[in-house]
């Protein structure tokens, strides 16, 4: 491995970390609101719905991973 | 001070306040086996490192244009803050075992003592591990400093609130002579958790052109709501488990010990 990809995979894990989903959701949900506004939709309301499942579906992620485990 | 300047300043040092809780256990560790001197060496320049990264990459964001700077500090944020949220629910299910803080001071340790003889003059081992557990620890409060400070424009008071973190801690593991075991590292996690999510959420939406009613005052429903929701959900989770008993899975330093909820 380079030195500039392990720094990469580095910040990678640092900022987006083991549920790579939730970051995406997190960019979709961000360019939604950013059409919405610009097309004078009233968007504000967008990410805190988004958040709220992209949070539930990544812990159910995890508890299905736990009980695969367990 | 603002609303937001405090929530600021609040998420800072309970974000600071934890991460030192853990960096101290390494540092007393290590310091208290081997070698003081170097070991507080070790601190020293991974706090001269987290400054420069602060002072580098400080004006390059407040440098950016607002809207682009809160989309990207929304984002990063919301993602970080995610994560942070997201493992502290899962502690608080039982779902992933607990931070102990006794049990990784007792392994640093036993790993200082395997490592051989001290050397005379600086002890490599004591500089490195000090080091390194000050500046992995660090980096994150550094990110969490740079973005809430950046967006807001008051990097040296989310700067303030860190150091203020720092002395209280080191402060409190001195007169408790030993790492803060009982410190409620979960329930601090759980509110920087909910906090950095709350403002990646009113951040990101408004780089992205949204605007939120009431302006800032908003955040006053977000963060109680995001964390009233965050409980919500480690209490589903903890009654689903409680249902079909699932082993959570212990790493070094953490025990396998069910969560409580405490946020």
């Amino acid at each position: 491995m380079t030195r500039a990809r392990g720094i990469l995979l580095g910040i990678w894990e640092f900022v987006v970390g083991d549920d790579w989903r939730a970051a995406i959701g997190v960019v979709l949900a961000l360019g939604l609101t950013a059409i919405a506004a610009a097309a004078n939709v009233s968007a504000w309301w967008i990410m805190p719905l988004a958040v709220l499942a992209i949070l539930a579906l990544s812990l159910r992620r995890a508890a299905r991973g736990a009980s695969r485990r367990g | 001070m603002s609303g937001t300047e405090f929530g600021l300043a609040v998420s800072v040092f309970l974000a600071c306040a934890v991460e030192a809780v853990e960096a101290l256990t390494i540092v007393l560790a290590v310091g208290s086996t081997r070698s003081w001197r170097s070991a507080m060496s070790g601190v020293g320049a991974a706090i001269v490192v987290l400054a420069a990264i602060v002072a580098a990459l400080g004006p390059a964001l407040t440098s950016l244009p607002i809207d682009v700077l809160r989309l990207i500090v929304g984002g990063l944020l919301l993602i970080f803050g995610l994560q942070w949220l997201r493992k502290a629910i899962l502690r608080s299910a039982g779902l992933k075992a607990k931070h102990d803080e006794l049990e990784t001071y007792e392994e640093e340790i036993e790993a200082a003592r395997a490592a051989g003889v001290e050397r005379p003059g600086l002890d490599g081992y004591s500089f490195t591990i000090a080091f390194k557990g000050v500046l992995l620890e660090g980096l994150e409060v550094a990110f969490i400093v740079l973005t809430f400070g950046a967006n807001q424009h008051r990097v040296p008071l989310a700067a303030a609130a860190a150091g203020l973190a720092v002395l209280l801690v080191v402060a409190a593991g001195f007169a408790a002579r030993g790492p803060l075991a009982r410190a409620p590292e979960n329930t601090m996690k759980f509110a920087v958790g909910g906090m950095l999510t709350s403002f990646g959420i009113f951040w990101g939406a408004e780089g992205a052109g949204a605007s939120w009613p009431g302006s800032d005052a908003a955040l006053l429903a977000l963060v109680p709501g995001v964390l009233i929701t965050s409980n919500a959900m480690a209490w589903a989770i903890r009654r689903s488990v409680a249902r079909t008993p699932l082993a959570a899975e212990p790493t070094p330093g953490e025990t396998s010990e069910p969560a409580t909820l405490h946020a």
